[in-house]
């Protein structure tokens, strides 16, 4: 057995182990349901109200994964634009820093106003969480190109574009992907946040609901889905990301892959 | 025999002109002179080696030469025009590899094929046919056959010492700035280069301006010898090499050749002085 296999399975026996002794504590101590329920109570719950959970897991997935979209988009630029120039760095920065200070959770109630309750507020609020992350990384990977390699493309006589284009994008590409795995959970919180507070749709919204019933088991069931569909999506960027920069860590299916 | 002082080549041909350039680093309470009052002058078509200790300023000058340096004081002019404005072709291997690392080395080796006029154009096009052979051919004559589609992390140091320098001449430069193009090579391969590198030269006609600590080195390929000093940096001679051409590696065991290369090795020495009484 290669040493890689066994640390993978060591790994997913001790995921594993978390919640069987999650599930024999609570029987163990008779944890009401009322309380924690145990993750086979939540496992069943998931299985029979799927029908009623889908909908809301896939509003949720919409309004991530536009929000995120969005903030990749505008946070890249917004990165390149800081990394990129001075001036935008010495004003632009003190203001994101105040930005991301803000609870996200209060500006919710503007974005309703501004747009109406619903699915607007959620794809904006998953943006807003998510486009720190990336501005500060971009911005942080271009301005670590080393001058060395600049100077290669300036005995080249190179312009400026063609130096970011050959240069600073590809080496700001690992921080960049370094930042959309964090982005992409925060975008979660976000759209849930702004689902929870005013949507009637999604899984904060029936969270909400099934706490007002003391459907505690329902609730458990939303968060399992929540951290599914987190775990998915950065599984995906993860791999996205090895075949993106691959060089940065030396990685043989880099190399190999092409 | 001692090496004659070289005249300066009518000031029109020049390629490379330091009018009293001077360069220094930090700020006025920790000022390092790297370079101090230098006036150079390389004609079209010169093969110069710039020899001297370590710290003298000798990569300084290249990196003027370049355009990637700015001078405090005096003038750089690169084919009469000042630095970077001249529309020359340069290719420089730099001292440290400078390999871009998410590029494989047929890429990296391509790179200027890609920016540099009048190969830009039709890049996109001729990159898996053209530019691709190019490259292959170039890199199985420094003895890389095979290994364009490896990352530099897989070469060891003198191989991508070797794809350095393959970088710097694939675009058929007509200044070339070599910084201990071959350093990192053992003897033998060096040889081969060294051959590989006068052919280049006999056949192009490049000018060359190679800094190296090699004087084995200097001598059989430079056709001008310049030594410099340290702190603060200035050349303090200026010699025409006059063997003929090709040179061998067996002639650069004959009397003539052990004499200059002694000869260098006498100034430098004392150029170094006593380092430890200096600083
Ligand atoms: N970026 C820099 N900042 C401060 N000092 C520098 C810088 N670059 C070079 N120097 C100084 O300038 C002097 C000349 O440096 P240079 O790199 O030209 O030396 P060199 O002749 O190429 O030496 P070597 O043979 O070791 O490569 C050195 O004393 C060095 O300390
Ligand atoms: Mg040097």
């Amino acid at each position: 057995m290669s040493p890689t296999l066994r640390r993978r399975l060591f790994s997913i026996g001790c995921i594993l182990g978390f919640f069987v002794a999650w599930e024999l504590l609570c029987l163990a101590f008779r944890v009401s349901e009322l309380i924690l329920p145990r993750p086979s109570v939540i496992l069943v719950t998931m299985w029979a109200d799927f029908p009623a959970i889908l909908p809301h897991a896939l509003q949720t997935l919409y309004t991530t994964l536009a929000g995120f979209g969005l903030g990749i988009v505008i946070g890249f630029l917004l990165g390149m634009l800081i990394g990129g120039s001075r001036l935008a760095y010495d004003t632009a920065y003190p203001m994101l820093v105040g930005f991301s200070s803000i609870p996200k959770v209060a500006l919710v109630p503007i974005f309703v106003l501004w747009f109406g309750a619903g699915t607007v507020p959620a794809i904006l609020t998953a943006m807003i969480m998510c486009i720190f992350p990336i501005v500060v990384n971009v911005a942080t990977g271009l301005s670590a190109t080393e001058p060395e390699l600049q100077d290669v493309m300036k005995t080249l006589r190179a312009t400026k574009l063609e130096i970011l284009w050959n240069i600073g994008l590809p080496r700001s590409m690992p921080y960049f992907f370094a930042s959309l795995k964090v982005a992409a959970t925060l975008a979660f919180v976000g759209s849930v946040i702004s689902e929870t507070v005013a949507s009637n749709k999604g899984i904060g919204n029936l969270m909400m609901i099934a706490s007002s019933n003391f459907d505690v088991p329902l609730v458990f069931a939303g968060l399992f889905i929540l951290a599914a569909l987190g775990v998915a999506l950065y599984v995906v960027f993860s791999l996205i990301e090895g075949r993106v920069t691959g060089w940065s860590v030396r990685s043989d299916t880099f190399s190999t892959g092409g | 025999m001692k090496p004659a002082i070289a005249t300066r080549s009518s000031a029109t041909e020049n390629v490379i002109n330091l009018e009293k350039v001077g360069v220094s680093f930090g700020v006025a309470s920790a000022l390092v002179t790297a370079l101090a009052e230098t006036s150079l002058r390389i004609a079209h078509g010169e093969f110069v080696a710039l020899v001297g200790p370590s710290g003298c300023g000798k990569s300084t000058i290249l990196k003027l030469v370049a355009g990637t340096l700015d001078a405090s004081q005096g003038h750089v002019f690169v084919a009469g025009r000042e630095v970077g404005a001249a529309p020359v072709r340069i290719g420089m291997a730099f001292q440290n590899p400078t390999l871009l690392p998410w590029l494989n080395i047929r890429d990296n080796v391509m790179l200027p094929l890609k920016i540099v006029p009048p190969f830009r154009r039709g890049f996109a096009a001729k990159r898996k046919t053209e530019y691709r052979d190019r490259v292959e051919a170039l890199l199985a004559t420094v003895g890389l056959a095979g290994f364009g589609d490896k990352f530099p992390w897989q070469l060891s140091g003198g191989m991508q010492q070797r794809a350095s320098l393959c970088r710097a001449l694939i675009h058929d430069p007509t200044l070339l700035l070599l910084d201990e193009p071959f350093g990192a090579l053992d003897q033998f391969t060096r040889e081969e280069l060294w051959e590989i590198m006068q052919t280049l030269w006999i056949e192009k006609r490049p000018t060359v301006v190679l800094v190296t600590h090699d004087l084995k080195e200097a001598a059989y390929l430079a056709s001008r010898i310049c030594v410099m000093q340290a702190r603060p940096g200035r050349i303090i001679e200026d010699s025409v090499v006059p063997f003929a051409r090709p040179r061998t590696v067996e002639a650069s065991y004959e009397p003539d050749f052990v004499a200059l290369t002694q000869h260098l090795r006498g100034r430098i020495v004392a150029a170094r002085g006593n380092p430890q009484a200096a600083a």
